[in-house]
């Protein structure tokens, strides 16, 4: 079964832009022959850590969107866990919380389209309100 | 003291009421929350995400969150912040993600 995730980590600042397009290269590869696909690959770039981790404290912040099974998340953490660079990383399944997301999508959408010219103008502010959070969301997940 | 921290459980679901609009008349403490030191609630609360219609609460939204913890890096009460209870949840969820990938700091004062 596929699920998605976001895999986020944080690289020690004083990382090279080549260094770092290796290690995401490797991991992308290693997605990918594990039968997943990388949606999305997000470098966030450099950004003061709210607290100090290990001794640094700003990272590169990297964002990986990746859909495979789960076992490809314990391999992936495994290799982030022993790569010297990568300090900090976390995983979040987002497939459950983007099926919920979708569901009330569509309820906002068809009570929109039943409501008829009542909603007219209700229409209007769910619908920007609507792109706003999808434009919100895409950034987020591309 | 036992029952005035029971006091204080009754009326808050009571006092989640007036924030969908309308219900209690006015606003101000009543007889019950009277109780309390300060007011209860100086103004009709509304949740800041069932008005704006915003149903992902990104982790990676660190501005948005730090609206919601305090100067010592605590999550504020729902209380507080007049948040309904499932954006409260959601809240509380991406706010310990954002705490444990560095975003937003478990103690001390955020950017």
């Amino acid at each position: 079964m596929q699920r998605t995730y976001e895999l986020m980590f944080i690289v020690r600042p004083d990382m090279t832009d080549e260094d770092l397009e290796k290690l995401t290269s490797t991991l992308s590869t290693q997605v990918t022959s594990a039968k997943g696909n990388v949606k999305a690959v997000e470098k966030m770039g450099k950004r003061r850590l709210a607290y100090t981790v290990g001794t640094f404290s700003e990272g590169i912040y990297v964002l990986f969107v990746i859909e495979g099974p789960g076992e490809l998340v314990q391999e992936l953490e495994r290799r982030l866990r022993v790569s010297e660079p990568v300090i900090k990383f976390i995983t979040v399944r987002v497939d459950v919380e983007q099926k919920r997301l979708d569901k009330v999508k569509k309820i906002r959408d068809a009570h929109r389209r039943g409501a008829g010219t009542h909603a007219a103008a209700a229409a209007e502010a769910t619908a920007a309100a609507q792109a706003e959070s999808a434009a919100a969301e895409t950034p987020a997940q591309a | 003291m036992a029952d005035e921290t029971t006091q204080q459980t009754s009326a808050a679901p009571a006092a989640s009421e007036p924030r969908q609009g309308g219900g209690r008349p006015g606003g101000r403490p009543g007889g019950g929350p009277g109780r309390e030191q300060r007011k209860y609630f100086r103004r009709k609360k509304v949740c800041k995400f069932c008005v704006e219609k915003i149903d992902a609460i990104d982790y990676k939204d660190y501005r948005l969150l730090s609206q919601f913890i305090a100067e010592s890096g605590k999550i504020v009460p729902r209380r507080l912040s007049g948040v309904c209870t499932p954006h409260q949840r959601r809240l509380g969820r991406a706010i310990k993600v954002a705490r444990n990938i560095a975003l937003l700091p478990f103690a001390g004062s955020s950017r």
